[in-house]
């Protein structure tokens, strides 16, 4: 390993230059995608440009393209960033914070930390061991999926900065507001037993490593861009090309009448229709993308993205381990209704 | 002996993880097993807070991600072999 050797200046410099010298060329190739497909679809296999085929294998390229280039970049830059929190230091810190101050912290937490919602349960655990409010620990475990780098960076991509930042702020104030909702319910008693009794001999501090080197950073980078870009790909496809197959003979108004912004209905039914529903960001934006395009009125849109990643069976049954059924209920009608705010807010204003 | 023990709800990185972990041990021929815990009291008496986790003698030496077999091996290297 190069730990022990002296940092010299030029040896410092190495990372930062080979990071610029990255982000150029993707920057590049993220340009050059337009013109290249326009010529290789049209030009060079010599499809007709207008015709449903022809447009539905463009956007399809185009769009898996793009889209797989996004994610490499941006996954591999949040994960460094990320890399100078953990789940550890987010425990830390929230613990003795009060319900409000905490709830607002751990939601930005939430997104900040690296955190995968299969460790939903040790972390509760971890959690409770110190302390921290149930609806503190709530809002942490809501704002996590719901506002992660995969969805973020899809909604850039699609829609644009302003639809990406909006559904950041509101995926976070979904996160505070149903925490603390939550947390002044008094629902402490229906967490289950085995939790509190777990909670009761983990220990209260420690698993602080080491920082890491800048090195073990961007090892952690490539790793989780292997790891996220493995599990969504089949989903990413599947979304895009059903996507694309919408995109080439579903008219162009045809959500218009029953999902557009003149339906109150539209944003409540979408939440329900996504309840039953599991994907994940990737999968499910290119799809949300063609049901925008045909009419489907974006805040619409969105609520049926958000009850399909933030609420899901899996997820349920997730937390059914930690919380009792009456409590898994009552969190599921909350962020619901919270998702369907959301979901009138967007139309309201985009 | 050692104990090397994977932690995880049994989700697809932590048989990932153990997979990984089996591999680097037999590069490194060692007899130790890799021994799943999936209990959730366990793993909190550990002070486990993300899954995956490996553990090498009860000490968590990687939480919440999967490193490479490179890593994994250096690792169990360092702790088997020099403790």
């Amino acid at each position: 390993m190069s730990t022990l050797e002296a940092p010299t200046p030029l040896r410092s410099l190495r990372v930062p230059l080979s990071f610029v010298a990255a982000a150029g060329v993707a920057a590049g190739l993220y340009i050059a995608l337009g013109p290249f497909w326009n010529w290789a679809v049209y030009t060079l296999a010599g499809l007709p440009r207008g015709t449903r085929w022809a447009d539905a294998v463009h956007f399809f390229l185009f769009d898996t393209t793009k889209i797989l280039l996004l994610l490499v970049g941006i996954i591999f830059v949040v994960r460094i960033l990320r890399s100078f929190l953990s789940i550890e230091r987010t425990r830390a810190m929230l613990g003795g914070k009060r319900e409000g101050v905490g709830n607002v912290l751990a939601a930005g937490l939430g997104v900040a930390t690296p955190f995968c919602s299969c460790s939903a349960v040790p972390a509760f655990i971890g959690f409770v061991a110190v302390g921290i409010p149930l609806g503190v620990t709530l809002s942490f475990l809501i704002a996590s999926p719901l506002v992660n780098e995969v969805a973020v960076v899809l909604l850039y991509g699609m829609f644009g900065f302003e639809v990406a930042a909006l559904y950041i702020g509101a995926g976070l104030v979904l996160a505070i507001v149903a925490g603390f909702v939550l947390g002044h319910m008094r629902l402490e008693r229906y967490i289950e037993p085995m939790i509190l009794e777990a909670a009761a001999v983990a220990p209260l501090a420690g698993g602080d490593e080491l920082q890491p080197t800048w090195s073990q950073r961007i090892e952690l980078g490539v790793e989780e861009v292997k790891a996220i870009v493995g599990r969504v790909w089949p989903y990413l496809l599947v979304g895009i090309a059903l996507g694309a197959a919408i995109h080439g003979w579903l008219p162009t108004d045809f959500f218009t009448r029953v999902a557009g912004p003149g339906n109150p209905l539209a944003v409540p039914v979408a939440v329900i229709l996504g309840l039953p529903f599991y994907s994940n960001a990737a999968g499910t934006l290119p799809l949300i993308e063609a049901l925008h395009a045909k009419g489907m009125a974006m805040g619409t849109s969105l609520a049926l993205m958000m009850s399909i990643v933030a609420l899901s069976l899996p997820e349920m049954i997730l937390l059914r381990r930690v919380l009792k059924p009456r409590l898994l209920a009552i969190y599921a009608g909350i962020v619901a209704t919270g998702i369907v705010a959301i979901g009138f807010l967007f139309n309201a204003v985009l | 002996m050692h104990t090397v023990k994977v932690l995880g709800s049994g989700c697809a990185n932590c048989q990932r993880l153990a997979a990984l972990t089996s591999q680097a041990l037999a590069e490194l021929d060692r007899s130790e097993e890799v021994e799943k815990v999936t209990d959730y009291a366990a793993m909190a008496a550990l002070g486990v807070m993300a899954t995956p986790a490996l553990a090498i003698d009860d000490q968590i030496v990687f939480a919440g991600r999967i490193p490479s077999l490179g890593a994994l091996r250096d690792t169990l290297a360092d702790r088997l072999v020099a403790g």
